[in-house]
């Protein structure tokens, strides 16, 4: 069977990566087949400590527009067309914006005076390779995109990585924070969604915003509280009149946030960490078997 | 001519707004007739990209010649170039008082962007 489990949060910084490298290794060591994708495109961190030896890197492209100005007869039609102002038409001229362009190739379409064409433009890359090879929690196939620098079009190489997706096995995704369209197209599909959530007023206000946007994509959604002893107890109390189960709660610990620091793998530095990660796996098996 | 300013209120007293694409308002001043409109920018301040192209449309349609703001981004730059809009940055104070110093020579328009996007 495959398993395909996204770990997401609304706010940034409550734990994602922690969570979910701690959960691929856990289950890698439990299981051999466990795949970890970083799909945090824009920081992706996981590296840092499942420190993979990657063997393939490919290039992501998107097709945007070149526009061959003789040909041009300034109707308008491609600079209406895009909702993105990719492509803007200003007086008797065109203008390009391939920064902004998502790739749809409807200005082409629309074009008849056949004018644009559409060359590939490198946004990111995908980047595969092996974690963890003669480790207990090992080994791990591992995939990350990589938004390049000053790129917007970050669900283009969040859908390249995801294409990576072996189709046996645990795969793990670690999704971008926010609740927009990196992380809709991230936790796509996904036979769980784990939010990981902090119980502050922050960490509740993103969290019901993720639990909406979770709820109109159609996954099922369960929740780790994690820092669990910090803020106060509204978090608890919106997950139990939203029906949410709370898979863990971790306290907060000075040695995670130590190993965390030197980039250690925590379920290996912290052996009560690795507990309670273990702790949620039975249970996660029973939600994606209903 | 007309003269676009990028403005926080809605009236010639109101200070400048420094942003170009997610200016409060636009308002736009004729030399000729002396009289001025608002245009509310409300729809652009929140857009996630391209506010910058949308606001240099806006202005080209209102047939302004001249944009009077505080900074501009590379899109803005590029759409008003390819326009014909002239660019002056740097304003501050009140929309009256750079109109005043427009009409009396005082301000030079820009050759280049002066912050990067989503400055």
């Amino acid at each position: 069977m495959t398993l395909q489990i996204a770990v997401a949060s609304g706010k940034g910084g409550t734990g994602k990566t922690t969570i979910g490298v701690g959960l691929a290794s856990e289950m890698a060591a439990i299981k051999p087949g466990v795949t970890y994708i970083d799909c945090d495109v824009e920081e992706p961190n996981g590296h840092l400590f499942l420190k993979p030896s990657i063997t393939e890197k490919r290039a992501v492209s998107v097709p945007v527009p070149i526009v061959d100005i003789d040909l041009c007869n300034a109707c308008g039609a491609c600079g209406s067309f895009c909702n993105f102002k990719a492509i803007v038409n200003i007086l008797d001229k065109v203008l390009t914006f391939p920064e902004l362009c998502h790739g749809c190739g409807g200005c082409s379409k629309v074009c008849e005076a056949q004018a644009i064409r559409e060359v590939p433009r490198v946004v990111g890359y995908v980047e595969t390779g092996t974690a963890l090879p003669g480790n207990e929690h090992g080994p791990i196939s591992f995939v990350q995109g990589r938004l390049e620098v000053k790129e917007l079009q970050a669900t283009h190489v969040i859908r390249a990585a995801r294409k990576e997706m072996p189709d046996r096995g645990v795969t793990i995704i670690d999704a971008p924070p926010g609740a927009a369209c990196a992380m809709v197209a991230a936790t796509k599909g996904a036979d769980l969604v784990l939010l990981v959530t902090e119980p502050t007023p922050f960490g509740l206000n993103d969290l019901e915003i993720a639990v909406n946007t979770i709820r109109e994509l159609g996954l099922p959604a369960a929740v780790v509280v994690n820092r669990s002893d910090i803020g106060d107890e509204r978090v608890t109390r919106y997950c139990e009149e939203e029906g949410l189960e709370i898979l863990a709660e971790i306290p907060h610990d000075r040695a995670v946030a130590m190993a965390y620091s030197r980039g250690e793998l925590i379920t290996t530095a912290v052996p009560e960490f690795a507990e309670r990660i273990r702790g949620m796996i039975p249970r996660i098996y029973e939600l994606v078997q209903g | 001519m007309k003269i676009a300013v990028t403005s926080s209120g809605a009236t010639e007293e109101s200070a400048i707004d420094e942003r170009f694409g997610r200016a409060k308002y636009f308002i736009i001043h004729d030399t000729e007739s002396g009289e001025s409109h608002t245009i509310d920018n409300e729809s652009n301040l929140n857009l996630q990209q391209g506010a910058g192209i949308q606001a240099a449309e806006i202005v080209l349609s209102e047939g302004a010649g001249v944009v009077l703001t505080g900074h501009c981004g590379p899109k803005a730059f590029k759409t008003l170039k390819a326009a014909g809009i002239e660019i002056i940055i740097g304003c501050s104070g009140t929309v009256k008082t750079m109109i005043d110093s427009y009409k009396q020579g005082d301000l030079k328009p820009v050759d280049a962007p002066d912050v990067d996007m989503h400055w």
